[in-house]
Parts: C-alpha cells; sequence; structure tokens
C-alpha cells in the first residue's frame, strides 16, 4: 500500500496519520518550509526544522504548538519513520523522509540544487517514491552560476548609483531577500523593508550567520537609499513609496525573468533570472538521483514534466495541489507581507 | 553583435521613450557604420535576406539538444517566441566571437543556394559561439521580427539627435528605397538615395481619434469633412514616366492593383496622391470583405477581377509638378487636386468628397448613416493644415461611428504570446444557437493587465478539456464584443464571420443565458446592404 495519499486537504500518509503540508486544517501538520503556501495557520501539531520554527511562529503565531527535527534525525509516528534532509529551497526548508516497513517516500517540497550560499544545500535521498514540485520543469529553464546573476546585479547597480539612480530590488521577502543580503553584501549598504527586517532578526537570533542589513525607517533619507540597495518585498511593487524615492528603478529577481515574455509583462527596470526552484537539469539530476520507481509532479509544469519522465522510462503521475500557482508562484504577494504593509501605512496616518 | 545585443537589452529593460532614444544615441554614436545601416533597416522592417527556413532551425535545435518536439512546442508556447526558445533551449556556447552584426548578415547572406548540411554547419557553429541574448538576436535575423517597441518616430528622432540633422528629412531618408547591402550610413541619412528613386513615398500623416464633442473643435467653416473609407490606405507615385503604388505598410504593391495602371498616362510626372484602395463597383464602395479577396495575392485570375474590382478614393495631393507640396494648407491642395480632376472621369479613381454641411449638428446626423455607403465615420481636417510626417494632434481627426457589439460567453481560452505567454489573452466567443453554442469570434485585447490576470485565474480553475495550449472553459464569462462589420463566411461554422472583433468590455453584470443568439446576428447580417 502506497505511503502517501493526496487529499482534499492535502498529501496524507495513513500508516502514520498525519499530513504533509496540508491546506485545510488538520490534527497533525508535517511542514517543508515556512512559505505560505506549504505552511497554513490552524493545525492542532506542527512538525518541521529547527531553523522553520521561529519563522513560522513569527508569520503566523506565536501560540503554535511545534515539534522540530534537525536534518538527519527521525522521529516515529504511529510506526512511520519521519525524517528530514536540505532542500536547499530557502533557510530551514526541508525535504520529508518516510519510513514505514521497509517503503521509502520523499516529499520534496520546494528545492533547489544550487549551493545559494545561506540555505543547507539540497541532497538527494534514495526513496521508491519521491513527490517533486515543477515549478521550472521546462527546458527553457536553465540557470546560470548563481555566481554570474549576481555579479549582473552588482554591476547593475554600480551604474545606478553613478547614474543617481536609486536600486530597488524586489523579493520575496523570506527566502530570497536573505539570499540577496547574503550574496550582496559588501560595500554598498543593503536597506531592507520593515518586513524583511522583521524575518532578519529572527533567522539572526536562530543562529544563522546572515550580513548586516539597514532597516527602513520615516528617518532614512532618499539619499542614502540612493547610494545603496534597497530590498522590499512584492507587495510594495507599486507603492507611492517607491515611486518617490530619487529615480528609483526596479529590478525583480525571479526564474521567471528567463523569458522576455514574462520580464516584459512585469514591467520592472530589470529582471534577474534568479530562483530558489530548480531549474530543469536541477530537476532531472535531483529525480534521477533518488532512484524512484515513482515520481508525483506538483505544482508549476506539471503535464509536460510527468509526460517527459514517462517518456523517459520514470513512472510519474501529475498531481494537483494547492501549492504555488503555475503562473506566479514566485512573484505572488505574500499575505504576510501585505498585512505588514498595511500595518506601516496604517501607521503612518495614524502620525 | 555584442554591442548591438546590448542595445536590444537596454531598449527591453526600460519602458521610457527618453530611455530607449538614449541608448539608440549611444549605440549610433559608437557603434560600427556597417553595423549601424543593419540597425536602421531591421527596426524599420527590411529583413536581411534569410536563407534558411525557421522550421530548420527548430529542427536542428530538437536534433542537437535531443528534446521531443512535443516538448519543445510546450516550452515554445510558454516563451511565446521561436528565437528565444531555441537559445534558451541550446547548451552553453563553448566559445565566444567578436563578429559585428554586419558580418553575421553577410555570412548568412553568402548561404543562399548552399546545400542544408552546409547550412546546418555554419548555424551550429554560430550558435555555439554566441551566448543566450546574441543567440536570440542571431536567430531573429534569420527568421523573425525586431518587435522591441521601437517606432519610426523613436528611431529617426535619435538619429537626428546624434546627426544633428533634421528629423524630418531623415524620416523621408529611410521610408525610402535603399539597399543596406549598398548604401553608406552616411548617404543613408543625407537621403542621398531619395533624390535619385522614382519610387520613394512620404511618410502618411496620420489622424488621431476624437474623443471630444466635435464642436470644441470650433467653428466648422475652418474644417474639411470627408468620409473615413474602411480600405487599404494607399499612395500613387508618378514620376519621370513610372508608376508606383505603395501600401500604408511601406509596400510597394503596384503589380496587385492593374485597375489603376491607366494611371501611368493620365497622370503628370512628378504627382503624389494619398488616397485609399478599396473594392467599387460603379463609383460606389463595396464591404471590406470584397476588398480582402484582392490582398496579398501575388497573381490574380479574371475572375477575383470581376467580383471584386478595384478603386482608388483620392485623398490628398502630396507632390505636384515636381515639386513637395506638403507645406502648403489643405485648401490650396485641394484645389489643386479637384483642377487635376476636373476632366477625368474614370470609375476606377475618384476624388473622395468633401461633405458640406451647415453645423456640427448636421455632421453628426449624417455621420450616422455612414455604414449605409460601407464607410466608417468622418474626418475632419483642418483647412489650414500641412500634410505631417506621422500623427500630430490637433490637426487631423478620426470621427468613427460606433462599432457594432454583441454580448458573448468565452468558450476557449489560449495563452498569448510575446509580453503575454503564460497568461491566458486569447480568447474565443459564443453565442447561441438554440441549445447550443456557436462560436463567432476570437479576440485578445481590449482587456487591461488586471483583468487578464483574473481571467487568466479563471481559466486555471474551470479549464473542462486541454488540447495542447487550448483550454476548453466553463461557458460563464459574458463579455461585449466590439466589431466593424459583419459577413457571410463558409468558413465559419456560424456561416457568418464579424470583421475586426475585439473585446469592448467584460461584463460581470451578465450571466450566459443572456447572451445574443445567432439569430440576432443573422438578421444584423441581413439588415447590412451592399454586402458586395
Amino acid at each position: 500500500m502506497a505511503l502517501i495519499e493526496f487529499t482534499k486537504r492535502g498529501i496524507y500518509c495513513k500508516q502514520g496519520d498525519f499530513y504533509i503540508d496540508p491546506w485545510w486544517p488538520v490534527d497533525y501538520a508535517v511542514t517543508t518550509h515556512g512559505h505560505s503556501d506549504h505552511v497554513r495557520f490552524g493545525n492542532k501539531h506542527y512538525l518541521c526544522h529547527t531553523l522553520t520554527k521561529p519563522i513560522i511562529k513569527r508569520r503566523i503565531s506565536e501560540d503554535l504548538n511545534v515539534e522540530t527535527l534537525n536534518y538527519g534525525e527521525n522521529i516515529i509516528r504511529n510506526g512511520v519513520s519521519i525524517s528530514f534532509y536540505p532542500a536547499g529551497h530557502i533557510i530551514g526548508s526541508a525535504q520529508v523522509r518516510l519510513e514505514y516497513k521497509g517503503e521509502i517516500c520523499v516529499i520534496s517540497g520546494d528545492y533547489k540544487t544550487e549551493d545559494d550560499g545561506i540555505s543547507d544545500v539540497f541532497e538527494p535521498v534514495k526513496c521508491h517514491s519521491f513527490v517533486s514540485e515543477s515549478t521550472f520543469g521546462l527546458p527553457v529553464y536553465k540557470w546560470q552560476k548563481q555566481e554570474v546573476v549576481f555579479n549582473g546585479i552588482k554591476s547593475w547597480v554600480n551604474d545606478n548609483i553613478q547614474q543617481q539612480k536609486t536600486s530597488v530590488l524586489i523579493a520575496y521577502s523570506l527566502g530570497k531577500a536573505q539570499r540577496l543580503i547574503k550574496n550582496l553584501a559588501g560595500d554598498v549598504p543593503i536597506y531592507v523593508h520593515n518586513s524583511i527586517a522583521n524575518l532578519n532578526e529572527v533567522i539572526i537570533d536562530a543562529g544563522v550567520n546572515l550580513p548586516e542589513t539597514i532597516r527602513i525607517t520615516p528617518e532614512t533619507t532618499k539619499d542614502e537609499l540612493q547610494k545603496g540597495i534597497v530590498i522590499v518585498p512584492p507587495a510594495m511593487r507599486d507603492s507611492r513609496w517607491i515611486k518617490n524615492l530619487s529615480h528609483p528603478v526596479t529590478g525583480i529577481c525571479s526564474g521567471w525573468m528567463q523569458v522576455r515574455a514574462h520580464r516584459r509583462w512585469q514591467s520592472a527596470d530589470a529582471g534577474f533570472a534568479l530562483s530558489d526552484h530548480a531549474d530543469w537539469t536541477g530537476l532531472m539530476d535531483a529525480i534521477t538521483a533518488t532512484g524512484a520507481e515513482k515520481v508525483y509532479v506538483t505544482h508549476g509544469f506539471t503535464a509536460a514534466f510527468s509526460r517527459f519522465l514517462n517518456d523517459e522510462g520514470i513512472e510519474s503521475e501529475e498531481v494537483m495541489t494547492k501549492f504555488g500557482q503555475e503562473d506566479d508562484e514566485e512573484n505572488k504577494v505574500d499575505l504576510a507581507d501585505a498585512e505588514n504593509h498595511h500595518v506601516e501605512t496604517e501607521n503612518k496616518k495614524s502620525e | 553583435m555584442k554591442r548591438f545585443s546590448k542595445l536590444i537589452q537596454q531598449l527591453e529593460l526600460s519602458n521610457k521613450t527618453n530611455d530607449k532614444i538614449a541608448a539608440l544615441v549611444d549605440y549610433f554614436n559608437y557603434a560600427d557604420d556597417k553595423d549601424k545601416i543593419w540597425v536602421i533597416a531591421l527596426f524599420t522592417g527590411k529583413k536581411p535576406k534569410r536563407p534558411i527556413k525557421s522550421a530548420l532551425l527548430k529542427y536542428w535545435a530538437i536534433d542537437i539538444t535531443q528534446t521531443p518536439e512535443w516538448l519543445f512546442s510546450e516550452s515554445y508556447s510558454n516563451v511565446g517566441d521561436l528565437s528565444e526558445t531555441i537559445a534558451l533551449l541550446l547548451p552553453p556556447a563553448e566559445n565566444t566571437s567578436d563578429f559585428q552584426l554586419h558580418k553575421w548578415i553577410e555570412d548568412l547572406h553568402d548561404l543562399e543556394g548552399k546545400d542544408d548540411e552546409t547550412k546546418k554547419g555554419f548555424i551550429l557553429n554560430a550558435w555555439n559561439h554566441l551566448e543566450t541574448q546574441e543567440r536570440f538576436i542571431f536567430n531573429k535575423l534569420i527568421s523573425g521580427n525586431f518587435r522591441i517597441g521601437v517606432s519610426n518616430k523613436m528611431l529617426v528622432n535619435a538619429l537626428a539627435k546624434q546627426s544633428s540633422l533634421d528629423s524630418a528629412q531623415i524620416m523621408h531618408s529611410i521610408m525610402g528605397k535603399w539597399n543596406p547591402y549598398e548604401i553608406t550610413f552616411h548617404e543613408l541619412i543625407n537621403g542621398v538615395h531619395v533624390n535619385t528613386d522614382n519610387s520613394w513615398p512620404y511618410p502618411f500623416c496620420l489622424a488621431y481619434a476624437l474623443e471630444q464633442e466635435p464642436e470644441k473643435l470650433g467653428d466648422l467653416s475652418e474644417w474639411q469633412a470627408e468620409w473615413k473609407w474602411d480600405g487599404i490606405r494607399g499612395q500613387i507615385v508618378k514620376r519621370n514616366g513610372e508608376l508606383f503604388i505603395w501600401s500604408r505598410g511601406e509596400e510597394l504593391v503596384t503589380e496587385q492593383f492593374p485597375e489603376l495602371h491607366f494611371l501611368i498616362d493620365v497622370l503628370p510626372d512628378g504627382v503624389v496622391l494619398d488616397g485609399e484602395i478599396l473594392a467599387v463597383q460603379d463609383k460606389q464602395v463595396l464591404s471590406f470583405s470584397t476588398l480582402q479577396q484582392r490582398l496579398n495575392r501575388k497573381t490574380i485570375n479574371k475572375k477575383q477581377l470581376e467580383d471584386a474590382p478595384i478603386g482608388f478614393f483620392v485623398y490628398d495631393i502630396l507632390e505636384y509638378e515636381t515639386r513637395d507640396f506638403r507645406d502648403h494648407p489643405l485648401s490650396e491642395r485641394r484645389a489643386v487636386l479637384e483642377q487635376l480632376f476636373e476632366n477625368l472621369d474614370e470609375s476606377a479613381v475618384i476624388l473622395s468628397p468633401v461633405i458640406k454641411c451647415k453645423n456640427w449638428k448636421e455632421l453628426a446626423d449624417l455621420r450616422q448613416t455612414s455604414r449605409s455607403i460601407n464607410s466608417e465615420g468622418i474626418m475632419l481636417k483642418k483647412l489650414s493644415s500641412h500634410y505631417h510626417s506621422g500623427r500630430k494632434r490637433g490637426d487631423w481627426w478620426k470621427w468613427k461611428i460606433n462599432p457594432y457589439t454583441v454580448d458573448a460567453v468565452m468558450i476557449y481560452a489560449q495563452k498569448g504570446s510575446g509580453r503575454r505567454a503564460n497568461f491566458f489573452t486569447d480568447y474565443t466567443f459564443a453565442v447561441r444557437d438554440g441549445e447550443n453554442l456557436v462560436t463567432i469570434a476570437k479576440a485578445y485585447s481590449g482587456l487591461t493587465d488586471k483583468e487578464i490576470k483574473e481571467v487568466n485565474s479563471f481559466v486555471t480553475r474551470n479549464a473542462i478539456e486541454k488540447f495542447g495550449p487550448v483550454r476548453t472553459v466553463k461557458p460563464e464569462l459574458v463579455f461585449e464584443i466590439a466589431f466593424e462589420g459583419i459577413a457571410e463566411s463558409k468558413r465559419h461554422k456560424a456561416g457568418l464571420a464579424l470583421r475586426f472583433p475585439r473585446i469592448l468590455r467584460w461584463r460581470k453584470d451578465k450571466k450566459a443565458i443572456e447572451i445574443n443568439t445567432l439569430e440576432d446576428l443573422r438578421q444584423l447580417l441581413e439588415s447590412t446592404f451592399i454586402n458586395g
């Protein structure tokens, strides 16, 4: 009997009686990482990686009932062994390995195979069945080495500073923002939006080594920002705050920026193809390395990717989930950000 | 190629005209003269010789990447551009190249007539020397157009800024007939070629749509009102015993319209006429669908000539007695035109009539009858106006009649291409026919980005079936479709076809049961007269 089934509430392990990243409230939710399409409010118990705990407590509620595991550690629930392995997606992201009577299933959540310098590096895990995302499951999505992309961003920033423009990078506040901070830190000071600064605090408190950034406050001058790098979450994109900066130019960091049509659609001034999801090569390498006999393909180009796997002789099936949205998984507005943003504007009004 | 590649990148990065002009000026300041010629050629739609079919590029890319064809198609439908899809699919290049743009174009040109193996060898080697962005451009040189939001006007402004020459002169020069393989940059922007060339046309003067009450334009006596005809805007050039017919797309179409060739004996030398190519019988304008039978054909047979006779309705005169006449006021140009046509009694070439009215009200009433003569409204031109190059606000207005509309339900959606790849933006609409729905139009324009996102999310959630990139969706969203005409059609299941359908608005207030019926459209069809 299969170790997991796909139900209305989410991925369910019947033998162990728990869910992985459920989208409706359940008793016991195993959580791959802290993005809001993978962890929701209302579960009685959460099990996640040690670094994810403070993140979800901060983003969802301090009252969550959370158990944690480190990578490689396991607990037994109703005879099913649950253990975590690095997924390389964001800080604390984990692949969930389930083992029951010799049958092994790995639910990878979101993952990427390249070392981003801040998340623990993806580790392939041998298994019988594997649940893979396919956000970028088309062969036109093959990333350049992140060093190349970051050099591109750095030279864009330097040009902007010289031309008296303010560089504003739009990045998801959990994950992409920290990756940018880690890899762009240097001579140019980095200014971050409140929601990012808040998460940074949590992450630094949890013991992650994150370079120093400056929280943007009403006292921060336009001149300072013009000479630095400004990082804000997607919710701020079209905000008046950005428009009021000194000659602002926006750059979006997302895998979708690989394609011209998406760059133009986003109407940003610059697009950098930098993703926390595996590219085509990464997906294929990861799947091959698991040696899985059966691959379930969730969010992304599920149909095409799953068909390709079947043609390659790897049995595969596409599965409907509520993870991601095919079109703008990476750019969607994080609710937590939107709320913070809202609160901020409220505060400003009352000032 | 690196410099050109960077230019394209800069042009794509900004939405601001000033940034684009700055990037172009910067390019023209530093690029090789031979490259500049090609950049002007490419941006104005002059394609270099294309020795290789794009289908071959696709197969070679499939071949060396070992990509299944269906997966290539899926990728293409996501990326929305063939050249880019290939550029992204290929493995990273192992070498780099310092070849300049014109060198690549010349090398491609030299492939003409070579066998496929030689061509393949050249292309694969090129791909292996170019990085992704350069590859994209290289592929575009072979198979596509550079649609990157650089208008002729923008290009001309940049050239004028860089060369300190007059922009109207440059516009004239680059719009004329020239061969990028032969001309030098200096010759081109100084217009050396245009005086020696008998055929060159003038840039068309274009009108803006009138969005205010016509009364606000002042006294009617300062304006010339004409019918706005729905055909192909054209220019007839007669110089040194030669006759040329240009279409608005800057295309020479002389051969397509033999009915107009008699003008070679009638018109004096040194005359250029602006007008509309239309289907005309007994001096009456026929519908656009009749004209369509005559468009884009390499050869014309007798039946087509009989079924869809062509005529030219003359609007204006741009050159007279070999002199550029565009700086004379419209009232003078019209007088000359009327004199020129005084003795001409031909059913194929007709001076487009001036509408005489006492006041705006009378004109407005007359406008409502436009459709009865297959006109799409009224043109208002200031009598004192010069013939401008391109669009200039204030002197010429088009005052079109409101389009026909129909409420229809969306039943298929397809992802767009280009900027809209990855969003469902191309929709097929149906009206009711008894219990069934029958498709009547496909349209993709007319919604805001926000609405497109909303419809997109509806399609994702309500897709019933997939056929490749097409989704069948629950018939639920009702749209008001505007169109310019209706004609019988054997090709369409509904038995009729709408002309220029587009989405007027999303009728969120209407349910699918409230949409129009096929019978409604049939009645409309029957009520439209002169059906050609």
